[in-house]
């Protein structure tokens, strides 16, 4: 697909998302003016709707005058080798977002990492492992420990218990803020020592 | 290739051990008690008095070292506490929740009707305060003193005084509307988000009264910047020795905001029974006591499980009837 | 006067006690930490800390909450250098110039000057915060909804300039920032609007973190990954003392906007409805406008990175004003904060001045002293922050990843907004390869809900009369300075035009 085909499409796609919010915001709300009162709830969304229509159009205009550099451009929009890198992202998060439904987040995190690092980036097993394990601990001691922010567990929640046991079975919470940092630490010291780029 | 699958045997060897040592405690345990962090859902956003008080009970639970784990609030202020219903009632059967309640508990299931919410099926815990209400205006208004001349003022206007508010559909709407019908003026309504904002904007006189809690004005009021004309409780409040009932004067209107804890439909008994021991406990503690009477709260009686329940069924009926009597157009706007 | 200083001398040496230092450094440093992960605010560290504030006095305990608030906002500048992602919303302009300084290989430059400036825009405003709190806690009552809603259009007026060449574009992305941030129950109808197909999620709005964290976190990163294939941002980065000396003297060439951002700042800071987001794209914008090469601007320009961090940081001492003097939280931390203080039997109002002034100069006194560690801690950090630039990318980007997840998730714990981010992200990404500006988008959804407000509270007060945003004083002038402030680039421009012609 060419830049000049993708502008096309984007012009496209932006109409009909505006039509669509116009006729979103319709929906049981009041877009004029009420006397007395100033504008009803749908009068914001809607005129501004409008207003995205109005620019989206110009948009679609300026591409058939040729107006844009984007609208005469022949160039590839995505390159063969950035679709693959690119791809390769958005669709191990795809299955990342899917995994935390399903197996939790820790889990998802686990294979995410492991699949990007090992197999995308091609790094050392060492700096794999330790990263593999080093993010979702610090992941966990951050926000379970430190900052109380439960993450999406799903059916894993059982495995956390024991977890738990030892979390809030002491009561030395300036241990939590060191063990916070000590993590953070070891981790960071960890990755400048291996993470050196691989030659090739 | 023989790393790799070493590395799958020993993760999978991990997990089953995990797994083994989290089922050992759970069988033994004679009592429930959370096993995991406590969801502390609060139906307002932050800085309200729903997230005030939950943020108290957070604190003193952890003081007093009153649950094996924490209690973690949450604020989920989406649609009038229409997120948060939606949420709690999709927890069904989930011992680790509990909602922290205000009027909206009832009104926004009424006025929302696609919401799909029944807060008869939630599992009701106790009843942590009841929350009042006041007219307040600026205390520059030297012409009004009383109901009276607060009726005529806003006669006179005619339509243009400006009554400042939580948002549409929330209790002060609510109020404010039950006083347009029994005195038979018309105000106008402006919403702004919290009570704190709503109280900055009467002392700059940038609107006419408002319906305030008393925590939102008591500092304005000591600084001699606003005044309370009504309280609408049954009888007098310690705090306002001097403000006269709107039951005194001869109008019938009385309304409370409650604050309680309710979990989702489906807990087990036991945790309800859990959840109604912890929370009755702070109930009786002397910080709650203190905080009720500084902040103008009634926590004379605590009202528990079955005894609540009724209690709502009650409060819903009676908005039900109120949102009807009123018009749900009159407190929805447009 | 004299009265000021003898009890702003009473506060320092309350702020000096041991305890209370030891705190002032702790929450600092935590603060700072909290306030560099992506999605993490000055907002969960205060919330978080808050129960443990009840082991020690109530002075202590919010000497240790404003302390920790003070380092999330230096914090915040951080991972908007670093990984282009704003650490937290009031951090979302700092990425506008501090990502380019930072792939080009002055990371250090822009992280000095964030430190640098954040340390002046504190200290204006706390100086500006001992001298004049009850006449500005005045100034802020006489803020209505009128006064607000002219204050917003002034806001967007420092924008004009700020988007893209191609105008029909700019205007899209400015007006999808507007439409979204109308999502979820309207509070003046009480109506729920465009809640898409009834997920429950949407009944909430749109967060602004979202949609930044989408665009500029994984957005960001996918443009990166193109542009790079996976390797090394940057290779090699010379951190000496020569070279820390070089960067703290530069501080010349952004000390006006610096200082410009810092007032403006405190001022937007103590209204009650703005907060310190606002306060830092205004300063921003401002910087842009009255700069002598508005071009370089979001293209690595140190004082787009300077002014506003020094407007953050002073916006969060200004926003403190009306938590102590009214009780009106100014920010979802102050709510915090004021929630803290209800606890500990303190009632903010405007007694609370006189009636407990040990209370509230030490709060002060530990303001100046935060002040101080917080900009020696962060200096200290820099060598290692900037490291991370030389990571691989391809170890460096999945941990972005993680982080903007985990990031997008923590502040409304629903997995509806990790969805929204994600899609937030690759739409930018894909627009943004069409010469679409995104900056615009984000700046309209942070001021968008705000202004649509203000605008029908002041027209519901006035019978649906207009005018009145010119009857009153303050809104009249803000309108006048926005109108000004338009007119601005096309006068200048005839001006140029004028002198170009008189010396030919």
């Amino acid at each position: 697909m060419t830049v000049r085909q993708a502008e096309l499409l984007m012009a496209i796609a932006t109409v009909l998302m505006s039509l669509g919010l116009m006729w979103s915001s319709t929906d049981g709300l009041s877009i004029s003016w009420v006397s007395g009162k100033g504008p009803g709830s749908g009068f914001w969304p809607f005129w501004l709707s409008l207003g995205m229509l109005l620019a989206s159009l110009a948009t679609l205009f300026r591409w058939f005058t040729g107006a844009t550099p984007e609208s005469r451009s022949e160039e590839p929009y995505i390159s063969r080798e950035a679709l693959t890198v690119v791809g390769v992202s958005v669709g191990a998060l795809l299955a990342l977002l899917i995994g935390i439904h399903l197996v939790g987040i820790y889990v998802s995190l686990l294979l995410f990492l492991f699949f990007y690092i090992k197999f995308v980036g091609r790094h050392a097993w060492a700096i794999t492992i330790l990263l593999v394990i080093g993010t979702p601990v610090f992941i966990f001691a951050l926000f379970e420990w430190g900052l109380k922010i439960p993450l999406p567990k799903a059916v894993t929640e059982e495995w956390f218990y024991p977890v738990y046991d030892v979390m809030y079975g002491t009561d030395h919470f300036w241990m939590y803020i060191f063990g916070i940092f000590a993590t953070l630490a070891a981790v960071s010291l960890a990755i400048h020592k291996f993470a050196q780029p691989q030659k090739g | 290739m023989g790393i790799t699958r070493r590395l799958f045997t020993g993760i999978a060897a991990a997990i089953g051990m995990t797994a083994m040592v989290a089922g050992a405690p759970g069988m033994a345990a004679a009592e429930w008690s959370p096993k995991k962090p406590v969801e502390f859902i609060i139906m307002a956003g932050t800085g309200g008095g729903a997230d005030q008080i939950a943020r108290l009970l957070q604190g003193l639970i952890e003081k007093k070292k009153l649950s094996p784990r924490p209690f973690i609030p949450i604020n989920k202020p989406g649609g009038s506490g229409a997120e948060a219903l939606r949420y709690l009632k999709d927890k069904a059967g989930d011992d680790h929740t509990v909602l922290v309640t205000l009027n909206s508990f009832y009104t926004t299931p009424i006025i929302q009707k696609d919401l799909g919410v029944d807060i008869s099926t939630f599992t009701p815990i106790g009843r942590m305060a009841l929350d009042t209400f006041l007219l307040w205006v600026n205390s520059d208004r030297k012409e009004i003193s009383n109901l009276e001349s607060y009726v005529k003022a806003v006669k006179e206007t005619g339509g243009t005084w400006k009554v400042g508010g939580t948002g549409s559909g929330q209790e002060d709407s609510i109020l404010t509307a039950m006083m347009e019908k029994e005195f038979g003026y018309k105000v106008t309504y402006i919403p702004f988000p919290g009570g704190g904002t709503v109280a900055k904007n009467l002392v700059g006189n940038h609107i006419d009264s408002t319906v305030n809690n008393p925590a939102e004005q008591n500092e304005f009021m000591r600084a001699g910047e606003t005044k309370p004309l009504v309280q609408f409780t049954p009888e007098r409040m310690a705090a306002y020795p001097d403000v006269p009932t709107a039951k005194e004067l001869g109008h019938d209107i009385v309304y409370f905001m409650q604050r309680s804890i309710n979990g989702p439909p489906g807990m087990s008994k036991e945790a309800q029974d859990w959840y109604i021991n912890l929370f009755k406990t702070l109930f009786d503690s002397e910080e709650w006591q203190t905080f009720c009477k500084e902040d103008g709260l009634t926590c004379d009686e605590w009202v528990a499980g079955d005894a609540l329940a009724t209690f709502h069924t009650e409060q819903a009926r009676r908005h039900k009837e109120l949102i009807e009597a009123v018009g749900a157009a009159a407190i929805t706007g447009e | 006067m004299e009265t000021i200083l003898v009890a702003l001398a009473g506060g320092l040496v309350e702020a000096f006690q041991p305890l209370n230092l030891m705190m002032i450094l702790l929450g600092c440093t935590v603060g700072l930490f909290v306030g560099a992960m992506p999605g993490l605010g000055s907002v969960n560290g205060v919330a978080i800390l808050l129960p443990i504030t009840f082991l020690v006095p109530p002075t202590a305990a919010i000497i240790f909450l404003a302390a920790v608030y003070y380092g999330a906002m230096y914090g915040g500048a951080i991972s908007s250098i670093t990984l282009g992602i704003p650490g937290a919303s009031t951090a979302v302009a700092t990425v506008f110039d501090g990502r380019p300084l930072a792939t080009s290989g002055r990371a250090d430059k822009a992280l000095t000057a964030a430190a640098i400036a954040s340390f002046i825009g504190g200290t204006i405003s706390v100086v500006l915060f001992t001298l004049f709190a009850p006449p500005l806690a005045d100034f802020a009552l006489k803020f209505g909804p009128a006064e607000e809603f002219a204050l917003m259009v002034l806001a967007f007026a420092t924008f004009i300039g700020l988007g893209g060449d191609d105008i029909p574009k700019t205007i899209f992305s400015i007006l999808v920032g507007l439409v979204l941030a109308t999502i979820g129950l309207d509070i003046i109808s009480g109506k729920p609007r465009m809640v898409f197909f009834d997920i429950p999620g949407f009944l909430r709005g749109i967060n602004f973190l979202v949609l930044a964290i989408g665009i500029y976190g994984i957005g960001e990163m996918l443009w990166t990954l193109e542009k790079t294939g996976g390797n090394v941002i940057v290779h090699k980065v010379k951190m000496t003392w020569a070279g820390f000396v070089e960067n703290v003297k530069s501080v010349k060439e952004y000390i006006k906007t610096t200082t410009l951002g810092s007032v403006l700042g405190y001022f937007v800071g103590t209204l009650p409805a703005a907060g310190a987001t606002p306060a830092s794209l205004m300063a921003y914008g401002l910087a842009k406008t009255f700069s002598k090469d508005p071009d370089s601007f979001g293209k690595g320009n140190v004082s787009g990175v300077a002014a506003p961090e020094a407007a953050n940081n002073a916006a969060s001492t200004g926003s403190m004003l009306p938590m102590i003097t009214l009780g009106i939280p100014g920010s979802p931390t102050t709510a915090i904060l004021l929630g803290g203080m209800i606890i500990w039997g303190l009632r903010p109002g405007p007694l609370l001045f006189t009636e407990k002034p040990d209370f509230v100069w030490g709060l002060i006194g530990s303001l100046y002293v935060a002040n101080v560690f917080t900009v020696l801690i962060n200096l200290a950090f820099i060598p290692i922050f900037v490291r991370v630039l030389t990571l691989p990318f391809t170890i460096l980007a999945p941990i972005i990843f993680v982080l903007c997840i985990v990031g997008g998730y923590a502040p409304t714990q629903t997995m509806h907004d990790v969805w929204l981010m994600l899609l937030f992200g690759i739409m930018g990404y894909l627009m943004r390869k069409l010469n679409y500006p995104v900056a615009p988008a984000v700046l309209a959804i942070v001021l968008g809900p705000l202004a649509e407000r203000s605008l029908r509270q002041s027209l519901l007060a006035s019978q649906g009369d207009p005018l009145v945003f010119l009857e009153r004083p303050i809104s009249a002038i803000c309108i006048a300075l926005a109108v000004a402030l338009m007119l601005y680039p096309v006068i200048n421009g005839m001006l140029k035009r004028r002198r170009a012609a008189q010396a030919e």
